[in-house]
């Protein structure tokens, strides 16, 4: 493992050498007489030992991971595409436990402080009518939330989850910066830092016996659990959706705890009760671990202006059919005009109980110079100013502080965008239990709960799979256009004018080589897929955003003709692996069925389109072999026929063929077969609408021959699918 | 004097609605020593699949309703018989702005009727110094809180011009007080943003209006609608006081209180949410009537 002799000091190595924390503050890293501090000395050994060029591979380990993951869940589009809010810095914050058990033990007693003011505020009010809190401030806040007065939540608390803003003064002491009670965010940037500086130090994480957040948030995802008292164990994280800051820490969350990812839509309030809208019709819900600002839940009765909450929900809880975790209204506590007058409140309550470190009660948002601690820059550690994000979760023993957390290194100011982010590491002597998410075998088995696909997901499923067949079907047709035109490099060909008529009503617009119809269909893909990322495959996303990516960057090179026919087969490769991955990897259940209907629905639509247009006895020559190739079948048809292209042969091979897993007759059987075990298919033994017309649809075209089947039959069924769209539309996605 | 009340709203929209959450404040509540009501009832066509009779934070009677099918069109009406009973005066010897901060910081109480609720910034009035200076300037020289109230109201008075199609339901105040043109909503918001700026407490009344003015007296402006005035607190002594700023009088026998607040989004009469992709017309139908004087 390590060296047991040295060189040199450990304070003279090169990286340490400059490493010079300003004169009368705080390092911790170094101690007043320049040496590194027992906690640090066994990760600054380890770290000693690292060539430069494993320091780098190391490094950009963990860059790659968060790349990875904020490629994945940070908003498509947002922030330079996948970027960070903070850099990423890989040295952690090394605090001994005993240190961060005195920190954890002044927050928690913060926090029970914290719940008595909430629970007065909302309550009886006594600690203003005694001048403890002053009346002005309470009622000026806009987080005071006057219509949740006098209600008591459901679960017996206001507060659950909370996080604090602490730092070390010159002192050694820690203070606290700033609470936050009411959303708090970052718990989820702590457990994204924690991996990626796993990744980075391996062995050195492993040897330092640091603390598991595994059973911290096992032990919050429990508590909620617990409150459930009428959803049968769904626990819906409610966000405001993709176009909020911190959305990809809720999807990357939700992921983790096996939580449901809501907005408001998808949840209704009736009779008093809050409901999941599903595809299986509305399924209560019981606890909400709410992501968005309290003013924001309900435009009802709170902040009209809210396009994001849920109407109603106050009502619910009002009811006390519904818990909120935290409750609304807890963000009042986050007024720094209150916190002078917390140890007031605390003497009042019987003051701190014995032994309780000092001043936490009070709030010092001015308590620089904070302490220091190392940032990995140009190849050497520098001090930067440190303050720590800790979480602490409500459980059935209490509150509990998550071991770790993570720190924010910079000019010591707590605003965004500036600064690197750290992980901390709480280091114990002894080895520490390794723990992680999964259920233990004492733990009871859950059976996963079926059902209870939010028709919002559904809908962008349904969606998905639209968008992205469309796109396949626009690249096969440019393909063909390209293909033709490298041939024969003539314009007014009737076949190539037909084509590009054909295009025009896509819209697809031939004069540009990569159509800005193309790029914003899958676009819209994009925008789908990002909307189900609690349930949709991350590879396939990945894939999905490189393939979009890919044809806007080729939109601006690609030349006409043979350039851009090679560039329409690459990206066709690329659909095709993204096919495979969802469609190979998916687990088969509603939310696939949603995803491949969409799919069978539009490439039935499209292949009756392309054939009422190129298989009509009026299409110039050529068109039937062109048909064939946008419907991928022209090897098949040779092997089958090895003749020259006929009409009945080419519609019996696209429209009848059951061999044929893209002829419209296997398609609509495929259809069907999706739509009967859609929920609600069948009631008492009576088909529900949609499914009749999936029927209608299929017989409609199952009677007919190759020589019946004209084009005005073809753009009849292509009606029908429309009309079958608008029902999985009606019945399960408003 | 005794009034019979009868509402009407009608919403149209123009797409079939299919779930909508509303909440109805038209209810008009007993208040001791001001207004009784001798019956009261609200109903709703098409019957709603939901309704919940609730007093919001403010006492307010509120009404929550939910609608499950399809529809286009709501009628919501109200038939009140109110008596109401009050003989406004200015009242004397009030505090000077800081002789009443004095009076507010001493009231330690987060009750609805506190004046802490209503000094700072509310949902529908943000703080705007053009308020401020407009204030400033109507003020007269070593005014008290009454005063204050009365040289605000004013001069609103003076300088907007009620016009029905200059302003919105939700046109910010600001921009209906630059404009100088709105209706009671217009008036009562920037009578209340200007009273805040002077350190007076001051909120939000909507209710009712008679229709047909006492003989010989002109009809009021508002009473076609449901109508809106300002409150403002003067003080420990002489409490709340209640000034049409529409009208440029006190509230009195001919203002039937229906709700109180900060500003319109407490006391909105209907407050809906619907998921619809068209618009919606609302139209308002009142009548205010004497007992024993007017049609029944």
């Amino acid at each position: 493992m390590l060296q047991p002799t040295r060189r040199r000091a450990l304070e003279r190595e090169p990286w340490l050498a400059g490493y010079r924390p300003p004169a009368g503050g705080f390092d911790e890293l170094l101690d007043e007489e320049g040496r590194v501090r027992p906690v640090w000395r066994q990760f600054a050994e380890g770290f000693a030992w690292l060539s430069e060029a494993d320091l780098k591979q190391r490094m950009a380990r963990g860059e790659q991971y968060l790349h990875d993951a904020g490629v994945f869940f940070r908003r498509h589009g947002a922030e330079g595409g996948g970027g960070r809010t903070w850099p990423f810095s890989p040295v952690p914050l090394i605090l001994h436990e005993r240190d961060w058990r005195g920190l954890a033990d002044g927050l928690v007693r913060r926090a029970e402080l914290l719940e008595a003011v909430a629970a007065d505020l909302y309550g009886e009010n006594r600690l203003v009518a005694e001048g403890l809190l002053p009346a002005g401030p309470v009622a000026a806040h806009p987080a005071w939330l006057r219509p949740l007065v006098g209600v008591r939540p459901a679960s017996g608390h206001w507060l659950h989850f909370l996080a604090f803003d602490v730092a070390r003064g010159p002192d050694g002491r820690w203070r606290v910066l700033r609470d936050r009670t009411d959303a708090p965010a970052g718990a989820g940037t702590a457990l994204e830092t924690r991996l990626a500086t796993q990744r980075v130090f391996q062995e050195l994480f492993r040897d330092s016996h640091v603390h598991r957040l595994a059973g911290f948030f096992r032990a919050f995802r429990d508590a909620l659990g617990a409150l459930d008292r009428v959803g049968g164990g769904r626990i819906g994280m409610l966000t405001a959706g993709p176009g909020g800051a911190d959305y990809f820490e809720h999807a990357y969350l939700a992921r983790y705890l096996g939580f449901m990812l809501f907005e408001g839509e998808d949840i209704a309030i009736e009779n008093g009760a809050a409901t999941i809208r599903t595809v299986a019709g509305p399924r209560p819900l019981g606890v909400v671990w709410r992501r968005l600002g309290a003013g924001m839940a309900d435009p009802l009765e709170l902040d009209e202006s809210s396009g994001a909450g849920v109407p109603g929900l106050v009502s619910a809880i009002r009811e006390g059919a519904l818990a909120t975790v935290n409750a609304l209204g807890a963000g009042v506590l986050e007024d720094p005009a209150l916190a002078p007058f917390l140890p007031g409140v605390a003497a009042f309550r019987g003051g701190p109980p014995a032994g309780a470190p000092e001043g936490w009660w009070a709030t010092e948002a001015s308590a620089a110079p904070f302490s220091t601690a190392p940032v990995w820059t140009a190849g050497a550690l520098r001090p930067q100013p440190v303050t720590l994000r800790l979480f602490l979760a409500r459980t059935a023993e209490g509150w509990r502080v998550m071991p770790g957390g993570y720190a924010r290194l910079g000019d010591g100011v707590p605003a965004r965008d500036r600064g690197s982010v750290a992980d901390i590491w709480v280091v114990s002597d002894a080895p520490v239990p390794v723990d992680t998410m999964a259920a233990r075998p004492s733990d009871a088995y859950v059976r996963p709960l079926a059902g209870t696909l939010p028709s919002r997901a559904a809908d962008n499923l349904f969606w998905l799979g639209r968008y992205v067949e469309r796109a396949e079907a626009a690249i096969r047709l440019l393909r063909a256009l390209h293909l033709r035109m490298a041939e024969t490099g003539a314009r007014d060909n009737p076949l190539l004018a037909s084509l590009r008529n054909y295009l025009r009503d896509l819209p697809l617009d031939a004069d540009e080589n990569v159509p800005q119809g193309l790029l914003r269909t899958l676009d819209s893909a994009l925008v789908c897929a990002s909307r189900v990322h609690d349930r949709f495959s991350i590879d396939g996303w990945t894939a999905l955003r490189k393939l979009t990516e890919a044809a806007e960057a080729l939109a601006r090179t690609a030349r006409a003709g043979d350039d851009t026919a090679r560039i329409m087969t690459g990206l066709l490769h690329r659909l095709a692996g993204l096919s495979g991955l969802v469609h190979e990897n998916m687990y088969r259940f509603t939310g696939w069925r949603f995803l491949t209907l969409g799919r069978e629905l539009e490439r039935a639509s499209g292949t009756a389109s392309a054939l009422a247009h190129f298989a009509d006895p009026d299409a110039p020559e050529g068109a039937l072999d062109l048909a064939m190739e946008i419907g991928d079948c022209a090897m098949t048809y040779q092997r089958r026929y090895s003749l020259g292209t006929q009409r009945n042969m080419v519609v019996d091979l696209m429209v009848f063929d059951s061999m044929n897993p893209r002829s419209i007759l296997f398609l609509l059987e495929r259809m069907r077969s999706l739509i009967a075990l859609l929920p609600g298919a069948e009631t008492h033994g009576v088909m529900s609408p949609l499914a009749r017309t999936a029927l209608s649809a299929h017989a409609a075209i199952a009677v007919e021959t190759p020589e019946t089947v004209d084009s005005a039959a073809l753009t009849a069924l292509e009606e029908r699918l429309d009309e079958l769209s608008d029902l999985v539309s009606g019945a399960y996605l408003t | 004097m005794l009034y019979d009340i009868a509402l009407r709203v009608r919403q149209h929209y123009d797409a079939p609605v299919a779930a909508s959450r509303q909440t109805l404040r038209l209810l008009p509540p007993t208040l001791a020593g001001e207004q009784h009501v001798v019956a009261a009832a609200v109903t709703v066509s098409p019957p709603p699949a939901e309704r919940r009779d609730r007093r919001d934070f403010f006492g307010n009677p509120a009404i929550d309703l939910a609608f499950g099918g399809a529809h286009e069109e709501v009628i919501y009406s109200l038939a009140a018989r109110v008596g109401r009973e009050v003989d406004p005066r200015f009242p004397p010897d009030t505090p000077l702005p800081a002789a009443l901060a004095e009076d507010i910081a001493a009231l330690r109480s987060l009750a609805p009727e506190a004046p802490h609720h209503f000094l700072a910034a509310s949902p529908r009035l943000p703080e705007e110094p053009e308020f401020a200076d407009y204030a400033r300037a109507a003020l007269p020289a070593d005014a008290g809180a009454a005063e204050a109230v009365e040289a605000v109201g004013l001069a609103l008075h003076r300088d907007m011009a009620f016009d029905a199609d200059a302003t919105e339901v939700d046109t910010p105040a600001l921009e209906a007080f630059r404009r100088r043109r709105g209706v009671c909503q217009d008036f009562t918001h920037a009578m209340i943003a200007c009273l805040r700026a002077l350190g007076i407490p001051a909120g939000y009344v909507s209710g009712f209006l008679r229709t047909t003015p006492p003989p010989g007296r002109p009809r009021l402006q508002g009473a076609d609608a449901m109508h809106a005035w300002a409150r403002a607190w003067c003080g420990r002594k002489a409490g709340w006081v209640e000034y049409d700023p529409t009208n440029a009088c006190l509230a009195g026998d001919g203002h039937v209180v229906v709700a109180r607040g900060r500003d319109y989004s407490d006391v909105a009469p209907v407050k809906g949410v619907l998921r619809s992709a068209g618009s919606q017309t609302s139209r308002h139908e009142v009548t205010m009537t004497p007992v024993g004087e007017g049609v029944s």
